[in-house]
């Protein structure tokens, strides 16, 4: 038996639309035999994991406040991975952001104005895009590989945080708790609908971040030159794009927002610096870039399945006693799965079973 | 005497790498980039850990680790190579799952203690004043990465399958063209990546630190692959390189014992540093960078018939 590929003509329309839906019911398959190996019934587990955390309205308001930054990251991902960088440091780069935007309310602790808040988003995504400017400056100045750069960064930045909340930013009446001062309520994002659950306005700015660069992959020139520098570098230098423009561009605009992200988080959920801020929002965010198929507005839909994944493995684990790490294993089938189902899009996969047309093949050529 | 021990650590540290990124290179080598290093590695430790526990045999836990490290990487194989899957992005699955898998299988794990693997003193040498201590009287895995050294350079530059094995990753198409299996070389290659990848997680659960940590692989999967960027995808300088970082990463550990004033985070962010500034190093002279690279990697090959 093997496996044979035939190239499409032109990308196939219809497993584009199919194929992520192929890889989520892939998964959800998969994880109901993982559950049944696990011992539990697996149809009440899936129904506890993805069905449960969407009946009541407080739930939503979760599902939103961890959707928000997984889509806002992504869909800065997305421009980095159509145009060829391989940004997979979002995770520091949403570290770095929420130290930046903390700035003011920890340091300035007794500074009340409308302003903060701002002042704050803004610090934030400038700490992240300059967080992700490292690996640009090394990619373009030292031809350093992204990858290995922006991942290493990742640890930095962590410890970094490590270190301000032990340390220098510890707050002096916490009891020598690692955590910083609370912000003070000038500082917090408020909630969008505060009647009815804790959704901040971070996911507004993920579904606006969404939108914003749709319109700019589809109507602009900049979206114009980062599917043609991603697809051939060569073609857009003979249109006279810059490939080094344009990873100056991805990085820096993906780390802005995940360093929006972070502060975002930072300022609307938790309300202080702490050493651990994120459940691994920057590299669930690779799996909602690439199950969005790199399309903003999929990603939203795929932020919000990845989100699911992180609220069903927060309430399996009370209600029917699996250990939250099933999330992990979830996230990581559902990439696999749709890397697989994607080839359906560029390819016709036929499984050839017999030898005699092996054979055919081989005389008649 | 503390010098001698602080080498014998220097030691320790540096096996995991040397064996993980010795893996790599040949994968690489082949033309496939495999960024699923640290989730193979992974699952390596904690299927190691998980056999010398039942088994009670440490030996027995070493196997496990090696062949849940060769079947891990056959996923990646199978999505890239049979399916032509993007690469980076299948690395980057393996890693997520890989660090997923292990969490949940090891969760019964955790503060159990371990099985460490012995030391073998190689009669004779081991004798010797501070050498014979320091390189014969070291656990099996220890000679194993010396021994791959060796024979993997040997492999690559003095046999005829080694020959093939870099003419596929130089050009795959010409390769093809002349009748050499390309994508069943490229899967041994991905299962020796595996293998060996599965192997230097084993000597992370059973001797490095002997019990099972979640992530204990803390980025070192990341590691060997600047190591082979590094190492210029030769195995003597990889060797070279695996000591230096090893020496960094203890280096660190005891200025943080010794307490010379730096907090401990900057400290241990020395080895992540460390390898961001030896990739400027390497990389920014562009042409023997270009020259150095296997021209076909992570580029996606579909025979055409």
């Amino acid at each position: 038996m093997r496996i044979e590929l035939e190239r499409r003509p032109r990308q196939s329309a219809l497993f584009a639309i199919v194929s992520p839906l192929l890889a989520l019911a892939l998964t959800v398959v998969f994880g109901g035999i993982m559950f049944a190996l696990l011992g539990k019934d697996p149809v009440s587990a899936l129904y506890s994991f993805f069905i449960e955390p969407l009946l009541e309205v407080w739930s939503l308001h979760e599902l939103a406040i961890k959707a928000g930054p997984l889509i806002l990251i992504a869909v800065g991902l997305s421009v980095c991975y159509r145009s060829n960088n391989w940004n997979i440091g979002a995770e520091g780069q949403f570290t770095v952001g929420a130290i930046t935007g903390s700035l003011l309310p920890i340091v300035f602790y007794e500074w009340h104005s409308p302003l903060l808040l701002p002042l704050m988003m803004v610090m934030g995504a400038l700490g992240g895009a300059a967080y992700a400017g490292i690996p640009a400056l090394l990619k373009t100045r030292f031809n350093t590989n992204e990858i290995l750069t922006s991942l290493m960064l990742v640890y930095i930045a962590q410890l970094f945080l490590d270190w301000l909340v032990r340390g220098a930013w510890r707050d002096p009446g916490g009891y020598n708790f690692p955590q910083s001062r609370s912000f003070v309520s000038e500082a917090v994002l408020p909630e969008i609908l505060s009647s009815s659950g804790r959704a901040h306005w971070g996911f507004a700015f993920a579904l606006i971040a969404a939108v914003a660069v749709w319109l700019m992959m589809r109507y602009t020139l900049k979206g114009f030159q980062i599917v043609v520098l991603g697809q051939s570098e060569r073609a857009g230098r003979f249109a006279g794009f810059s490939s080094r423009g344009m990873v100056w561009f991805s990085m820096l605009f993906s780390g802005a927002l995940a360093g929006l992200a972070g502060i975002s988080e930072v300022s609307g959920s938790i309300g202080h610096l702490q050493p651990s801020i994120s459940p691994g929002y920057g590299f669930t965010a690779i799996i909602v870039a690439f199950l969005g198929r790199l399309n903003p507005l999929g990603i939203v839909a795929a932020g919000l399945v990845l989100a699911l994944t992180y609220l069903g493995g927060e309430g399996a684990q009370l209600s029917i006693g699996v250990s939250d790490k099933v999330t992990r294993v979830f996230q990581g089938l559902l990439l696999f799965f749709v890397l697989s189902c994607d080839t359906l899009i560029l390819y016709k996969v036929r499984i050839v079973f017999d030898r005699g047309r092996k054979l055919a093949g081989r005389s008649a050529s | 005497m503390i010098i001698e021990a602080i080498l014998l650590t220097v030691i320790t540290a540096s096996t995991p790498l040397v064996i993980a990124a010795l893996g790599e290179l040949v994968t690489e080598r082949s033309g496939v980039l495999n960024l699923g290093v640290e989730g193979m590695m992974i699952i390596g430790a904690v299927c190691a850990f998980a056999a010398a526990q039942a088994s009670g045999s440490p030996f027995i836990g070493v196997l496990a680790g090696v062949a849940a490290g060769a079947a891990f990487s056959l996923l990646f194989g199978f999505l890239t190579l049979t399916l032509v899957a993007n690469q980076v992005a299948t690395g980057l699955a393996l890693t997520i799952l890989g660090l997923g898998v292990s969490g949940m299988v090891g969760e019964s794990l955790v503060g159990v203690p371990g099985v460490k693997l012995a030391p073998i003193a190689i009669p004779v040498l081991a004798d010797i004043p501070i050498v014979g201590p320091l390189f014969f009287k070291q656990d099996i895995i220890f000679y194993l990465s010396i021994a791959l050294v060796v024979g993997v350079n040997w492999f690559l530059f003095k046999s005829r399958a080694g020959l093939k094995l870099r003419a596929i990753g130089d050009s795959h198409g010409s390769a093809h063209t002349l009748g050499l299996p390309v994508i069943r070389t490229r899967y041994l290659a991905v299962m020796f990546g595996g293998a060996c990848a599965g192997l230097a997680g084993a000597q992370l659960s059973l001797v490095y630190t002997p019990q099972w940590v979640e992530n204990m692989s803390a980025g070192r999967g990341w590691i060997a692959l600047a190591l082979v960027v590094f190492a210029a995808w030769r195995p003597w300088r990889l060797l070279a390189g695996g000591y230096l970082f090893g020496a960094v990463t203890i280096g660190q550990l005891h200025a943080q014992a010794f307490g010379i004033g730096l907090p401990s985070q900057f400290l241990s962010a020395l080895p992540y540093a460390a390898t961001i500034v030896v990739l400027i190093i390497i990389s920014h002279n562009r042409r023997t960078t270009l020259i150095n690279t296997p021209a076909s990697l992570g580029k996606p090959f579909v025979p055409d018939r």
